[in-house]
C-alpha cells in the first residue's frame, strides 16, 4: 500500500539537516535554573550520608499546620497544583503559598497515569503549549534536582490505513512547522524498531506506517509530584495534606479563602487545580455548571518481562497506548469507560476491550499475566482541550479540563498557571485556553469530535 | 455494571450506548437566545452522586432510557423510557399503550 509522503525525509535521523527546529519567541523566559554544587541530592551528599549512617536526610517536604492566611491557596496537591506552587515560588517570588490536598500528596491522577510524555498535536495552540511543556521536561530533573527519570524513548503512532496515514502525516507536518519533531516510518523501519510487531501484510490490522515523535517518552510519575513538592517546600510553600476544602469564604462575589477540614484559611488568591474533582469543588463556590464531565479511565500493568519494546507504541486500529517500564512491566491503557463517574474504578468491558486490542497488536503477549489495574477520574472537557484561566469568580483561578492528557502537560500547566495567578493575566501559551471559549465559539478541538466529552 | 432495561431485563452495560446528561434542556427550536443554546450544548452539572442520564439499549431493543445512576459508586437507582420524561403530547406520539404498560 504505497503512501505518498509529503514534507518528510524518509531516512530516520536525516531530517535534522532538512529542517531546523524553530525556537519559541518566549524561550528567554523558560526557566533554566540549576541547584549547583549545594544541591540537596548529589553524589557528594550520597557519599556523606553513607558515612554518617544516613542520619542527615530530611523529609522531602514538611508537614506544616495551616496558617490562618496566605498570599495564594492552591487547591489540589497533584502534579499541576504542586508544579504551580513551585513556579509561583521559583519564577515569581511568591512563596507564601499553601497547597491543600484532601488525601495524600499525589494520590490522584499524577500517580494513576501511564506516564507518557509527548507533544504530537495538530492545532497551533496545542503544539505551542505542549511543545513548551516538552522543553521544560527536558530540563526537569536538573531544574528540580530530582531524578524524574524522563526517558525520551519516542512515541510511535501506528497507522493502519492510507487515510489514517494521511491524517498522521498531516499532523506530523504541523508538528514540524511549529518547531517540533516528527518522522514518518515505513513498515520496514517500524519492524526494525519494534521486532515484536507483525508488520507483514497478513497481520490482522496491517501496519502501513507510523508517526514517530523521537523526543517523546515516559517519566517516573510519582517522582514528578515528589520533585515539585520538594522544590516548592524548600522555597517556603506549605504543603498541607489530609485537608479537604469544604467551602469558600466570600466577600460579595470575591473569593477570599476557603473553609477546610482543618479550619478556615484566607488568601487574596485561590487557585483550583483538582482535575476530576473540578465539578465537586466548584459547586462549593456556587458554580453549578461547567463545560466538563468527569469520566473514569483505567490503566494496566503486566507482570515484568525481559526487554520487549523500547518506545511508546499507540495502536491506530482501536485505541491503545503501551510502553515498557524500567521494571519490565508493560504499562498500557485504552479508552475511557464512557460514562460520568467519580469512582476511581471502572468496569470489566473496558478491561476486556483493552486486553483484546493488546493481543491484536502483540499476539505474543496473550499469555502474559496482568499484575495491576486501576482507575482515575478524568476532567473531560467539551473540546478535548484544557482550561487555564483567571476566574470565573474574582479572586479565583481555574485549571481543569485535561481529559486524559494531563500528565505530559504538568510542567507547562504549572508554569502558565503560576504566571496567570501572579500577573492576573494569561501567559502567551495558555491564552487560548479560556473558559469562555465555549460560549464564544473558539474551540480547540484536536479530534473534531464536537461537544461529546466521552469521545475526546 | 448492569442496566435493567424495562423491556429486556437486566443486561450488561456493553449492550448500551451512553448519551450523556438527561437534565439538559433543549431550547425551543425557534429560540434565538444564544446563551440558552450554548448552555444546552456545553454546560453540564456533572454531579458527584445521583445523575440522570440517557442510555440507548443499542445492542438490544434500541429503546432510549433515562437512567438515574450514582456517579460515585455506579449504583443504578431507576431506569425508565426516555419518552416518559417528555411532555404527554410527545410521549403519546412515540409510545404505543402496550409499550408503556411494559415500562410500568
Amino acid at each position: 500500500m504505497p503512501v505518498k509522503v509529503v514534507g518528510f525525509v524518509k531516512a530516520r535521523g536525516a531530517y535534522v539537516a532538512y529542517i531546523r527546529p524553530r525556537t519559541y519567541r518566549f524561550e528567554a523566559s523558560a526557566p533554566c535554573r540549576t541547584e549547583g554544587t549545594m544541591a540537596e541530592y548529589s553524589a557528594f551528599s550520597l557519599l556523606r550520608n553513607a558515612f554518617n549512617g544516613n542520619r542527615d536526610w530530611k523529609p522531602a517536604w514538611r508537614k506544616p499546620e495551616p496558617k490562618p492566611s496566605y498570599d495564594v491557596i492552591i487547591i489540589g496537591g497533584g502534579g499541576h497544583g504542586l508544579a504551580t506552587a513551585y513556579y509561583l515560588a521559583a519564577e515569581h517570588g511568591i512563596s507564601n503559598v499553601a497547597v491543600l490536598e484532601k488525601g495524600w500528596l499525589g494520590s490522584g491522577n499524577v500517580g494513576r497515569n501511564t506516564t507518557i510524555v509527548r507533544s504530537n498535536y495538530l492545532l497551533p495552540a496545542s503544539t505551542r503549549f505542549y511543545g513548551f511543556s516538552m522543553k521544560l521536561w527536558e530540563n526537569l530533573s536538573h531544574e528540580l534536582n530530582y531524578n524524574v527519570m524522563f526517558s525520551q524513548r519516542g512515541i510511535l503512532n501506528l497507522a493502519h490505513s492510507p487515510a489514517q496515514a494521511d491524517d498522521y502525516i498531516r499532523r506530523g507536518n504541523a508538528m514540524r512547522l511549529s518547531g517540533g519533531d516528527a518522522e514518518w516510518l515505513s513498515p520496514e523501519e517500524i519492524g526494525r524498531t519494534i521486532p515484536g510487531l507483525d508488520v507483514s501484510g497478513s497481520a490482522r490490522f496491517p501496519v502501513v506506517g507510523g508517526l514517530m515523535q523521537p523526543r517523546a517518552g515516559t517519566a517516573r510519575h510519582d517522582a514528578v509530584a515528589w520533585g515539585y513538592a520538594r522544590g516548592a517546600d524548600r522555597r517556603g510553600v506549605d504543603i498541607i495534606e489530609n485537608c479537604e476544602v469544604t467551602g469558600f469564604l466570600r466577600d460579595g462575589d470575591r473569593i477570599t479563602g476557603v473553609t477546610t477540614t482543618r479550619g478556615e484559611i484566607r488568601a487574596a488568591k485561590t487557585a483550583v487545580a483538582v482535575a476530576g474533582s473540578t465539578g465537586r469543588v466548584m459547586k462549593r463556590a456556587g458554580i453549578d455548571k461547567l463545560p466538563i464531565e468527569s469520566h473514569v479511565l483505567q490503566a494496566f500493568v503486566s507482570e515484568s518481562l525481559k526487554p520487549f519494546v523500547d518506545t511508546v507504541v499507540t495502536w491506530g486500529a482501536g485505541h491503545l497506548y503501551m510502553s515498557q517500564s524500567d521494571k519490565g512491566g508493560l504499562v498500557f491503557g485504552g479508552n475511557i469507560d464512557g460514562y460520568n463517574s467519580y469512582a476511581q474504578r471502572g468496569n470489566l468491558p473496558i478491561v476486556e476491550e483493552v486486553m483484546s486490542e493488546m493481543v491484536a497488536m502483540f499476539p505474543s503477549v496473550a499469555r502474559v499475566r496482568l499484575l495491576r489495574s486501576w482507575g482515575g477520574v478524568m476532567d473531560m472537557s467539551m473540546d478535548g482541550s484544557p482550561i487555564i484561566t483567571t476566574g470565573p469568580l474574582p479572586g479565583m483561578y481555574l485549571n481543569c479540563g485535561w481529559c486524559y492528557g494531563g500528565f505530559k502537560a504538568t510542567p507547562a500547566s504549572g508554569f502558565s498557571f503560576a504566571w496567570t495567578i501572579a500577573r492576573d493575566e494569561p501567559h502567551e501559551i495558555n491564552a487560548p485556553y479560556t473558559l469562555d471559549r465555549f460560549h464564544r465559539g473558539i474551540l480547540i478541538d484536536e479530534k473534531g469530535q464536537g461537544a461529546t466529552p466521552r469521545l475526546h | 455494571m448492569r442496566i435493567s432495561c424495562p423491556y429486556c431485563g437486566q443486561r450488561d452495560v456493553v449492550e448500551f450506548t451512553y448519551q450523556g446528561d438527561a437534565t439538559v434542556e433543549r431550547p425551543d427550536p425557534a429560540s434565538i437566545d444564544q446563551n440558552a443554546w450554548n448552555a444546552f450544548v456545553y454546560d453540564r452539572a456533572n454531579p458527584a452522586g445521583r445523575h440522570r442520564e440517557l442510555w440507548q439499549h443499542s445492542g438490544g431493543c434500541r429503546a432510549h432510557l433515562v437512567v438515574e445512576r450514582d456517579t460515585v459508586n455506579h449504583v443504578i437507582h431507576s431506569v425508565a423510557f426516555a419518552g416518559e420524561k417528555q411532555s404527554p403530547k410527545t410521549a403519546s406520539k412515540r409510545k404505543s399503550p402496550s409499550r408503556r404498560k411494559a415500562a410500568s
